[in-house]
C-alpha cells in the first residue's frame, strides 16, 4: 500500500478515508431493512386477499406508502453499500471495476427514483381506471 | 514500487480450510446478490403493476403468480420461472436476515469463539432452510392445491 504520501493519495493506493462511514450507514440500514421488510412481510400476510381492489387501496394509505418508501431507500442504499465491497473484493481491472460501480450507482438511483415515483404517484393521484 | 499486478490480494479465497463460517460468509454475499437483483426488481415491477391499474396488475399476475386455465406455454413457462425464483428469493431473504443478524452481534465483538461461531453459522443455515420450508409449505398448502 501506499505510504500515506501526497503522491501515494493521487496513484489511487492506500484508504479513502471513508470507511467507517460507509461502514456505519450499512449496519445503520440493515437495521431499517430489518424493521421495514418484517413490516412488509407482515403486513402483507395479513391483507384479507390480494385482488387489485384490495392492494391497491392498501397501497394508497399513508401508513403503507411512507413506509414503502422508507423501504426502498434503506434497500436500495444497503444495495449501494454492499455491493461496492463485492465489486471492490472481487473485480480487480480497474477499468471493468469502475464501470461496474458506475452501473451499480445508476441501478440504486434508478431503482430508488422509480419505485418512489410509482408509489407517490400512486398515492396522491390514484389509480387509472 | 513493486508491481501492482503481483501482489497478493485480499480477499485471499484458495488459502483456507473450508468451513461453516466461511459458507456463511459467502453465502451472505450471493444471498444479498440475489435480493438486490431478482428481489428488488420483482417489487419494483410488483409496485409499478398496482399502481398502472386493474390491467397491469392483471398482466403481474399472469406472468408471475399463475397465468389461470387458459395460459400459453410462455406463460406456464414463466409462472414456474418466477416460482422457483420466489423459492431462491425467499431462503435468500431468510439467509441474509439471519446471517445479518449474527454479523451485528458479531460486530458488538461478541461470538467469535471457535465453537461459537461455528455452532452460530450453522443455526443460520438451519433457520433459514426451516424457515423457507414453512413459507413454501404455507403457500402450496393455501393457494397451489398441489396437496390435494
Amino acid at each position: 500500500m501506499g505510504s500515506g504520501t501526497n503522491i501515494g493519495k493521487v496513484r489511487g493506493l492506500g484508504s479513502a478515508g471513508h470507511g467507517s462511514e460507509h461502514w456505519i450507514n450499512q449496519r445503520i440500514s440493515a437495521l431499517g431493512n430489518l424493521l421495514l421488510t418484517l413490516w412488509l412481510a407482515a403486513s402483507l400476510f395479513w391483507l384479507p386477499d390480494y385482488t387489485h381492489k384490495t392492494v391497491a387501496e392498501w397501497l394508497a394509505q399513508p401508513s403503507v406508502a411512507v413506509p414503502m418508501i422508507l423501504l426502498l431507500v434503506s434497500v436500495f442504499w444497503h444495495v449501494r453499500l454492499g455491493l461496492q465491497v463485492f465489486i471492490e473484493d472481487y473485480v480487480h481491472n480497474e477499468g471493468n471495476k469502475l464501470a461496474l460501480l458506475v452501473l451499480l450507482n445508476f441501478y440504486v438511483i434508478g431503482g430508488a427514483a422509480f419505485g418512489i415515483f410509482t408509489v407517490a404517484k400512486h398515492a396522491f393521484a390514484g389509480t387509472p381506471v | 514500487m513493486a508491481s501492482k499486478a503481483e501482489r497478493p490480494i485480499s480477499p485471499h479465497l484458495g488459502i483456507y480450510r473450508r468451513g461453516v463460517h466461511m459458507m456463511a460468509s459467502i453465502t451472505h454475499r450471493a444471498t444479498g446478490f440475489i435480493l438486490a437483483t431478482a428481489g428488488m426488481l420483482t417489487l419494483l415491477w410488483w409496485l409499478s403493476s398496482i399502481g398502472g391499474g386493474e390491467e397491469s396488475y392483471q398482466t403481474f399476475l399472469t406472468y408471475v403468480v399463475d397465468a389461470g386455465e387458459e395460459a400459453t406455454g410462455f406463460q406456464t413457462a414463466s409462472n414456474w420461472f418466477f416460482r422457483l425464483l420466489a423459492l431462491g428469493v425467499i431462503f435468500s431473504f431468510f439467509q441474509h436476515l439471519f446471517s445479518g443478524i449474527r454479523h451485528l452481534v458479531m460486530d458488538m465483538g461478541a461470538g467469535f469463539e471457535l465453537n461459537a461461531n461455528r455452532t452460530s453459522a450453522w443455526l443460520v443455515f438451519i433457520a433459514a432452510f426451516t424457515a423457507t420450508g414453512l413459507v413454501a409449505l404455507y403457500v402450496i398448502y393455501e393457494y397451489l392445491d398441489l396437496g390435494a
